[in-house]
């Protein structure tokens, strides 16, 4: 096979082999026992889609009781306070821990990552499948305590409330306890992975970006997740035990539970957000058609805000109690977070400048990423400003901003990086028209559901409220209404997918000209991934015509 | 875009607030634009080749250190708001805010309390020194631009000097649970005459009480945090508590099974030891209002449940109007 990469799609230029990773094997058995890390990131890609589904389902309920302040609908209350805490609750915990965390990495770069690095597979092949299977335990027993009893805590689990409600609070913490080691598991294989299985010729920085992003992720996978599964731990002690850790009344402290909470949950936004900007540094300089601008600025970048994220987390508890020096210096060091971010993005546009840019689906997801990342972006350096925070936490403003980057950044990248892999993934091309539809529906809906939460957030609505003052009624109508254009793009985005599984694979090996090595196979790659161990000859994002020698 | 502001503290607030506001407009528009035109103006020609620029170490310099610089000022910037909002004037008058699910009783300087409903004097900083019954609360003051969680176990502050005369509103702004959003209560900014006049009487109204007690009975279901649980029209409110309509005189069946004439004493007991006796189908979560109610307070409220109307079966007689002492003794002594 080729070793060289050519700026050139690959279309007809070598026959499909008849067997792949997709078909190598048949039946469920061999799905369910195989160590192929290709099939185990499709698996993984079903499950997060099918968490997608079932947050999103919860997230348009929770829009539609907030429709009107009376929450009636076609004559009747549509849910009570109880029902409504409930569902924002299984929102948040299954879009966070079931379906955002192991989202881009567990599907996509499982997928992904073997390929790009020229390796048969992860490093630990078996941990894997347990990974998978941790993540169906978990999922499996969020879904039971929903089903046998419920949970209202919020996905932050706070106490001591969370110690005193009524519900199946335990079995959904240890839910989250398991999916914790799911995603330790993925971590730990990533960065053995990077670090032992990279092809012959490729140092360091000659990995994709993408792959520098998942492992920046990896890295905090590994070192914060075990601190949520200490915490959830006590949490648990205190909850059936009685053990006064976090409820003041047996002797504990609430603020302490905040500390621990957020030591790993802010890291954590990072396990979410890191894999998304990956992708985006993917996108851009292939569809650019133009060597990725400031490579190492960027590779440097994930791991700067990979280390920063462990330092940062009391800048969710400017209110809550934590000691006021404590506050000023996370303050400050929180806007260390807006440098590695910036210096993205502009690497990112400067990428663009003077490359030839064709808008596919998936450059239409990266430029909306760039937009939707921008303002939730700057929207962060209001609530890391102390006094400004003082107003803004707690309200819409905050959901409104996490949304912007969680979904506005991380979501869009990964639908973009879907489109962009799924003819690697399936053999088959999607129907680019309704994609480009879909797409900028999804940018429409979403800033309608959204912006109008900034704006009501600014005017002083709380966060988490069933009842609302009538002043607020216009702007939760609208917030209402975005998230039904946003759920349109998605169910056509699942229409078109789905509907390209059923014709003949038809994806060239290299649709889109991308330069990394993931192209240099077949579209569906064979089971080993390449008939030969590939040899970099040429740093990723090289667009250059004539191939030239290493660097 | 923010609400009106009712201290010199939102003032301040507002003025970062509006400086970020458009320093991000001009980053968002840059940005925007960039992307936007260069996907047009570098739009994809076949056979187009694209200059190899792997790096300009300049511009990554500049780019990094300048929104560093940038992120500084924008630091102190608000860090100097935030040394005035926690550190309190000497003189400020202390209340003192307790908060459960999900009502606020604020305690004044001598002693008597209110419930849900908060009077301070205006152009005077007032410290709050909060602490929290049950679960986490927040004391958030839209209107002053002040917030701050109220923690089970220990105190919090926060304070403010309110400049605007009339109503603003005191919401609970951490999740506590299924009456999270109804705990609110009203904060209304006097003179200082009235405020005089409301310490004194635990109420503006409260003379009303001796022509109309119904009716001023009926303010005290909406301000001591009776409306946030019992309806007064036969339904049953969100947070689950029996509504007051015809319920005076009726033989009430219990969670235990017995049964309970409700009459004043049955609804003295129930607000002062709401635990004793539950209603079957209602769950023990009402908070005892020991203290917190003043005698003609609670013959207020019994006389609005009656007028609400009472068992067809006839009920007991309506209770003696208490013959009122010339100035309300404060719930509690002095501390």
């Amino acid at each position: 096979m080729a070793n060289t990469i050519a700026s050139h799609s690959h279309i007809g230029d070598r026959p499909r082999p008849a067997v792949n990773y997709l078909n190598a094997q048949k039946g469920l058995w061999s799905w369910m026992t195989t160590v192929d890390h290709k099939r185990i990131g499709v698996m993984y890609l079903v499950g997060v889609l099918s968490a997608f589904f079932i947050g999103g389902m919860f997230a348009l309920m929770v829009r539609l009781s907030l429709l009107t302040p009376s929450h009636m609908l076609f004559g009747r209350v549509l849910m009570t306070a109880e029902t409504y805490n409930r569902v924002f609750t299984l929102h948040g915990a299954i879009m966070v821990f079931l379906f955002i965390i192991p989202s881009v990495p567990a599907a996509l770069g499982n997928f992904v990552l073997p390929l790009m690095l020229g390796a048969k597979d992860v490093a630990f092949p078996r941990l894997n499948l347990a990974s998978f299977y941790l993540w169906c335990t978990g999922a499996a027993m969020a879904i039971a305590s929903m089903i046998i009893g419920a949970v209202d805590t919020g996905w932050t689990f706070y106490t001591p409330y969370s110690t005193t409600t009524q519900g199946t609070v335990g079995l959904m913490v240890m839910a989250v306890f398991i999916l914790g080691f799911s995603s330790i598991f993925t971590g730990i294989n990533f960065v053995a992975t990077v670090h032992k299985l990279r092809a012959p010729g490729m140092g360091w920085f000659d990995m994709p970006l993408f792959v520098w992003g998942i492992y920046s992720t990896a890295i905090i996978q590994v070192l914060a997740t075990p601190v949520l599964g200490i915490t959830l731990v006590l949490l648990l002690l205190e909850r059936v035990f009685n053990i006064g850790i976090f409820d003041p009344k047996i002797g504990g402290d609430p603020v302490l539970f905040q500390h621990f909470f957020w030591f790993y949950s802010h890291p954590a936004v990072y396990i979410m957000i890191l894999p998304g900007m990956a992708i985006i540094s993917e996108l851009i300089p292939t569809f650019s058609r133009k060597t990725m601008f400031g490579y190492r600025a960027v590779a440097y970048s994930s791991v700067s805000l990979a280390l920063v994220s462990f330092i940062v987390w009391g800048h969710h508890m400017f209110v809550a109690g934590q000691s006021q020096l404590a506050t000023v210096i996370f303050s400050a060091l929180t806007f260390l977070v807006a440098i590695p971010s910036g210096v993205k993005m502009f690497n990112w546009l400067g990428t663009m400048y003077k490359g030839n840019i064709s808008l596919e689906t998936p450059m239409l997801y990266a430029i909306s990423f760039l937009l939707l990342f921008a303002i939730g972006g700057l929207t962060g350096i209001f609530l890391g400003t102390l006094s400004v925070d003082v107003h803004l936490t707690d309200t819409y403003f905050v959901v409104a901003h996490f949304h912007y980057v969680m979904m506005g950044g991380t979501v869009i990248a990964f639908v973009g990086g879907i489109h962009y892999w799924w003819p690697k993934m399936t053999g088959r091309m999607y129907n680019e028209f309704w994609g480009r539809i879909a797409c900028v529906l999804v940018f429409i809906g979403f800033n309608v559901t959204f912006f109008t939460q900034f704006i009501m957030g600014s005017l002083g609505m709380p966060r988490r409220y069933y009842n609302y003052l009538p002043q607020y009624a216009p702007y939760h109508m609208v917030s209402t209404i975005g998230s039904w254009i946003l759920a349109t793009g998605f169910f056509i985005t699942a229409a078109y997918l789905l509907a390209s599984l059923r014709k003949p694979m038809d994806a060239p090996d290299n649709p889109w000209g991308g330069t990394t090595l993931e192209w240099q196979t077949s579209s569906p790659p064979i089971e080993h991934n390449f008939e030969d161990q590939p040899v970099l000859q040429r740093a990723p994002y090289d667009y250059r015509p004539e191939p030239v020698g290493h660097k | 875009m923010l609400p009106p502001q009712g201290s010199a503290f939102a003032g301040e607030v507002d003025n970062v607030y509006m400086g970020l506001f458009w320093l991000s407009v001009v980053l968002f528009l840059g940005i925007a634009f960039a992307a936007i035109y260069f996907a047009w103006r570098f739009r994809y020609k076949p056979g187009r080749v694209t200059p190899h620029q792997t790096h300009n170490t300049t511009l990554e310099i500049a780019w990094s250190v300048g929104p560093l610089i940038l992120c500084v000022g924008i630091f102190f910037w608000g860090l100097n708001g935030w040394m005035k909002y926690v550190v309190a004037p000497g003189e400020a008058m202390e209340v003192q805010v307790t908060a459960k699910q999900w009502l606020w009783t604020f305690e004044y300087p001598d002693g008597s309390r209110t419930v849900n409903e908060l009077h301070v004097p205006v152009n005077k900083a007032v410290r709050f020194i909060m602490t929290s019954e049950d679960v986490l609360h927040d004391f958030f003051v839209p209107d002053m631009r002040v917030k701050h969680d109220i923690v089970p176990g220990r105190y919090t502050e926060v304070w403010f000097t309110p400049t605007v005369l009339g109503l603003h509103h005191v919401t609970c702004a951490e999740y506590c649970g299924k009456g999270h959003s109804d705990m609110t209560a009203k904060l209304v900014v006097d003179t200082p005459e009235d405020f005089q006049k409301f310490v004194e009487t635990g109420g503006t109204e409260w003379e009303d009480y001796k022509t109309n007690p119904a009716a001023w009975g009926k303010l005290q279901w909406e301000r001591k945090g009776c409306s946030t649980c019992h309806s007064i029209d036969g339904s049953r409110t969100a947070n689950g508590g029996p509504s007051w309509k015809g319920i005076w005189g009726k033989m009430e069946k219990l969670n235990n099974g017995q049964t309970v004439l409700v009459d004043p004493d049955y609804v003295l007991e129930s607000m002062m030891q709401p635990q004793a006796k539950i209603v079957a189908g209602f769950e023990p979560i009402m908070p005892t209002f020991q203290g917190l109610l003043r005698p003609h307070e609670i013959q207020g409220i019994m006389a609005f449940i009656k007028s609400l109307g009472n068992d067809p079966n006839g009920g007991p007689p309506a209770p003696t109007v208490l013959s009122l002492p010339p100035k309300p003794a404060p719930a509690t002594e002095q501390k």
